[in-house]
């Protein structure tokens, strides 16, 4: 007891009340103030940080260190080829194998990745959309041959494919048999995995595109609305696999506005889950979740200035009640973070938890008359959107978004944004601190590169050749008909064929193949 | 000019605009490729993910004055050369202008390579025209 | 070895690696014979000129007309079938031309696209998109040619044929042109065709938008792309009774002065998985088949030759026109009277004027390609 008075006093031991004001507390619905009552004061947010790079063996190195060090949580990033869906030795590949993230072909690749770690144990989240069912089953069949069961596995997949269309262009197949890759997944897990987090519903990539704050918000929550009619109309209830949806924010400069976007998403949300998609559990109506600062506001001007930005950004975050942070790296616009610079990024993560009192009160902004405006505000004006995207599909935010994508409308109002802004930082009209004011004082010598070899992308196109040679072709030929097969028809779940083909050592590429074979390829309408 | 109420170029400056490699961020290319719209040059744009090939298919058809190429981190110093040399092996005297991010100290060897001009993530919509008028220029 | 001049076989070897580079200038004449021997750059050089317009125009349209032969509802073998292809926005145009064309040059034809978007009228830049979808098609070999609409709207309708005989002359065949169809020269553009295709898709009111931008009335057949689309059927049902209606009021699929159009055929199609584009590949067939066999594809190629005489006229009259308000006839001209009778005096001078210096007066700036118009001039 005396250690939590000690905690939650000021710096000059003034204590304070977990919450204060009334109305709607944090913890109650519509959970405007934070999604727990007392918030970070039982349980800071988890501070998450991303990695992945080179050969499964180098990440699995990286991996261990840091459960050696007290973490339990892993965090993938996979190579671009892989993210496309193609095996390390596609003509696409030259030169991108193991860059941005570890590259993965086969089922062997991730056992190496996973090797002598507890994967009953660990929570992995794995940042991957347009193949992500197809990691996920590599992922459950390297458990089971290593004797963890997949109802004890636990982690989330991101496997947004929406936000794809609108805005990272990471996809592969048309929308439609898409959705239903992720419907499948959801299906799968509610049954199979239920420490599983199917999908991670992310506006953080269609603000790094160049949206606005409110774009960011609408467009994530009418895809995430679109998954739960997607997934109601392929035979799930709600309060199934609700509780299990998670999204990811991001936080950029202007302060309040982002503190006002996270506490409308958590009222918009349950308003909706409850009163249009009636949902009852509790847990169906709470938006959890995570946030990275804003990489696009990061400049390659004076850099050290941006450490300035993380903060402001993460403590944004923290203000707006995220569950999870992941903080940018000040040399992130140059290239690849050093390790100094990821230090101080968490570093800063942890002065905001452990110095600036923050964490002492729940939503200690809430009652603040322009932080309510702002929360109203970016809500009404999401509002619109959904009633626009609504309008499209005729009654169904599903088909509105589908048609949004189709007529490119997403990328077009992204564009939109986008070039507003470059035409007001051009006209002056915007200070970019070190970028068009106050520019004395830059040094481009101080900035270095990391230029990475080619060695990776050598040793894992061997590596493929030895697992192709090892294997029954015979069976991947038979499981991937059935990927086929099944692929054919709607109303079969494909992650019993997708976890044969996989166990067969069937690659990411030809699995990847067979889909598209069945469902085609999508092509982007041009809105520039 | 044949209607003196007709204040556009009768014959605009044609750029293809694409971006080489897999990396799907194409924020850059799409604000340059409206900053050229709007200073009046009609842009060809090939969008995400083209090779030397897709391009030089699209310069040799569209009979274009300039090549913009967007690249991700690091990509400049391999993949801005293989671009001026792909098109001169194809015969074609088009001159290449890049985006992306180069370091001051990449510069020469850039030039030196035969790459036409380089625009840095902050470079204004006046540079951007500039920079590819000039280099239009240089093709006569 | 020593003793042979090194300068040599490196001016060679340039000469060599580069000998297109100098395309900018080559003759007319040249660059018409190496774009008969297949060569694109010279083909891309050509539509370049006919694109600006000017003498050089005149000169390829000129060289085009006398390597074509035929006179002006020419139907032999060595005319490409000119197919238009229109549509409103998002229909799935560019993605349904890709798939079609990439099974074209499979079946051993060699297809070429002039793909038409607007110009910004502001600036007069433009940002052509259709490449993007179309990769598989440029992979494929297909020549694809994008253009803006340019300043006004006069020019589209001058340069589209010119460019299309340009590719005609190159051995493209069939020559698809690709329009956005909402406004009404986009339509017409994509008219002037032996065949017009419209692309219309489910659930967006497309076929109801095409009825209203007069698509019904020039449509030889109609493609409901996205047609795996639960309410394709609807769409489908939609068109037949607006075909139903035109057919019932008489009013209706007769473009002007094309002849009539017997009834359009619509074909369903997924431009994205290629369901369908065999059948669209064999309906545009049957439609050129069926023109030649009742003698109405040469009645259509000489209407269209007659429209592109009256665009080239109309072209000439209004550069004559603004000729004269700016040059020697402005002079003359009044200090005040009503607007229309200034206008009718200062027709009869201009006649004068033209019938003095016949070319001379005309403007250095675009003028005609037509070969009607060359020929009246020699």
């Amino acid at each position: 007891m005396d250690d939590q008075d000690h905690r939650f006093r000021t710096l000059s031991g003034i204590p304070v009340d977990p919450v204060y004001g009334d109305g709607p507390l944090p913890g109650e619905f519509p959970y405007t103030r934070g999604v727990h009552a007392d918030m970070y004061r039982s349980r800071l947010w988890t501070m998450r940080m991303f990695a992945g790079f080179g050969t499964a063996t180098d990440t699995n190195a990286r991996f261990r260190e840091l459960l050696a060090a007290g973490g339990n949580g892993l965090s993938t990033a996979f190579d671009m080829p892989t993210l496309m869906g193609r095996d390390s030795d596609h003509d696409w590949a030259l030169g991108e194998v193991g860059r941005a993230g570890v590259a993965v072909d086969t089922v062997e690749d991730m056992t190496d990745l996973f090797a002598g770690i507890d994967l009953g144990a660990v929570s992995t989240s794995m940042t991957i959309n347009g193949p992500a069912p197809i990691l996920l089953a590599m992922y459950v069949v390297v458990a089971e041959e290593g004797g963890v069961a997949r109802g004890q596995l636990g982690g989330t997949l991101q496997n947004d494919i929406l936000k794809e269309y609108q805005a990272q262009k990471e996809y592969i197949f048309p929308p439609r048999p898409s959705v239903r890759l992720v419907t499948d997944t959801m299906a799968f897990t509610t049954a199979e995995m239920p420490r599983w987090n199917p999908v991670s519903i992310s506006g953080y990539h269609i603000r790094e595109a160049g949206s606005t704050a409110v774009q960011e918000l609408a467009f994530t929550l009418a895809n995430g609305f679109a998954y739960v009619e997607a997934a109601v109309a392929a035979g799930l209830d709600v309060d199934d696999f609700a509780p299990r949806l998670s999204f990811f924010f991001n936080s950029h400069n202007d302060f309040f506005e982002e503190v006002g976007k996270f506490r409308a998403a958590r009222r918009i949300w349950a308003r909706w889950m409850r009163d249009r998609y009636g949902a009852t559990d509790e847990r169906s109506l709470k938006l959890r979740f995570h946030t990275q600062t804003a990489g696009v506001s990061l400049t390659a001007q004076q850099p050290e200035v941006n450490i300035a930005r993380v903060a402001i950004q993460a403590l944004a975050g923290v203000l707006g009640g995220t569950q999870s942070l992941h903080t940018d790296s000040f040399d992130e616009a140059l290239a690849l973070p050093s390790e100094e610079a990821v230090r101080v990024a968490l570093r800063t993560q942890q002065v905001i938890a452990h110095e600036t009192g923050v964490v002492n009160t729940a939503d200690p902004l809430g009652g603040s008359a322009y932080v309510e405006w702002m929360t109203d505000e970016v809500e009404r004006r999401a509002e619109e959107v959904f009633a626009h995207l609504e309008d499209l599909g005729e009654g169904s935010l599903l088909e509105g978004v589908y048609a949004g994508i189709d007529s490119g409308w997403f990328a077009g109002e992204i564009a939109d944004a986008a070039y507003r802004y470059e035409r007001e930082v051009n006209a002056g009209e915007r200070i970019v601190v070190g970028v068009n004011e106050f520019t004395e004082g830059d040094d481009p010598e101080s900035r270095r590169l990391l230029r990475i070899g080619q060695d990776t992308e050598d040793l894992q196109r061997k590596r493929l050749a030895t697992v192709k040679q090892a294997r029954d072709e015979a069976a991947v030929a038979a499981t991937l008909a059935r990927v086929s097969a099944d692929a054919a028809q709607p109303t079969t779940n494909l992650m019993p064929a997708l976890l044969d083909a996989v166990r067969a050592r069937a690659t990411v590429g030809e699995v990847v193949d067979t889909l598209e074979a069945e469902f085609g390829t999508w092509v982007e309408r041009a809105v520039i | 000019m044949n209607d003196p109420g007709d204040l556009t170029d009768p014959t605009p400056v044609r750029v293809v605009l694409a971006k080489l490699g897999l990396d799907g961020h194409d924020r850059g290319l799409k604000v340059v490729a409206r900053m050229l719209r709007d200073g009046g040059m009609e842009v060809v744009y090939l969008g995400l993910r083209q090779t030397t090939d897709t391009i030089i298919d699209a310069v040799e058809q569209e009979d274009a004055d300039v090549v913009g190429i967007s690249m991700l981190n690091a990509g400049h110093l391999t993949l801005g050369p293989r671009m001026v040399e792909a098109l001169a092996d194809a015969g074609l005297d088009v001159p290449v202008v890049i985006g992306g991010i180069v370091p001051d100290e990449d510069r020469p060897a850039m030039a030196a390579a035969g790459v036409a001009g380089v625009l840095g993530p902050g470079a204004s919509a006046d540079e951007v025209v500039a920079c590819v008028r000039a280099a239009a220029d240089t093709r006569g | 070895m020593t003793s042979s001049p090194p300068s040599a076989s490196q001016a060679g070897d340039r000469s060599a690696s580069q000998p297109e580079g100098r395309s900018r200038d080559r003759s007319v004449s040249e660059l018409v014979a190496a774009a008969r021997g297949g060569e694109r750059r010279a083909t891309a050089r050509l539509l370049t000129l006919v694109e600006r317009g000017g003498p050089l125009a005149d000169e390829v349209a000129e060289r085009a007309w006398t390597v074509l032969g035929g006179g002006a509802g020419a139907t032999d073998g060595n005319r490409a079938h000119v197919i238009g292809l229109t549509g409103p926005p998002g229909a799935g145009k560019s993605t349904l031309v890709a798939a079609w064309t990439t099974r074209l040059v499979e079946q051993g034809h060699r297809p070429a696209v002039l793909a038409v978007d607007p110009s910004s009228p502001l600036t007069g830049g433009a940002i052509l998109g259709d490449r993007v979808r179309m990769a598989e098609a440029t992979a494929a070999g297909v020549f694809i040619r994008s253009m803006a609409t340019r300043g006004h709207a006069g020019g589209l309708a001058l340069a589209v044929p010119g460019m299309v005989r340009v590719l005609d002359l190159a051995g493209f065949d069939p020559v698809i042109v690709e329009t956005v169809g909402v406004g009404q020269v986009e339509v017409d553009v994509a008219s002037a065709a032996d065949t017009v295709l419209v692309v219309v898709t489910p659930g967006m009111g497309d076929a109801v938008q095409a009825n209203k931008a007069g698509l019904l009335e020039v449509a030889d057949l109609f493609a409901v792309n996205k047609s795996d689309r639960p309410d394709a059927a609807d769409t489908r049902r939609d068109l037949e009774l607006m075909l139903d209606l035109s057919d019932l009021t008489g009013h209706g699929r007769t473009g002007a002065g094309t002849g009539p159009r017997s009834r359009p055929s619509i074909i369903s199609t997924v431009a994205t998985t290629g369901v369908g584009v065999d059948d669209l590949a064999t309906a545009t067939d049957a439609h050129m088949a069926a023109l030649m066999a009742d003698g109405a594809l040469a009645g259509r190629r000489e209407d269209r030759w007659r429209a592109e005489v009256r665009s080239h006229l109309d072209h000439l009259l209004l550069d004559a026109s603004r000729r004269a308000v700016a040059g020697p006839v402005a002079g003359s001209l009044p200090e005040s009277g009503s607007p229309a009778a200034v206008a009718r005096s200062m027709l009869g001078q201009m006649a004068e004027q033209l019938l003095a210096d016949p070319t001379g007066g005309l403007p250095d700036g675009p003028t005609g390609q037509g070969g009607a118009a060359a020929e009246g001039d020699r």
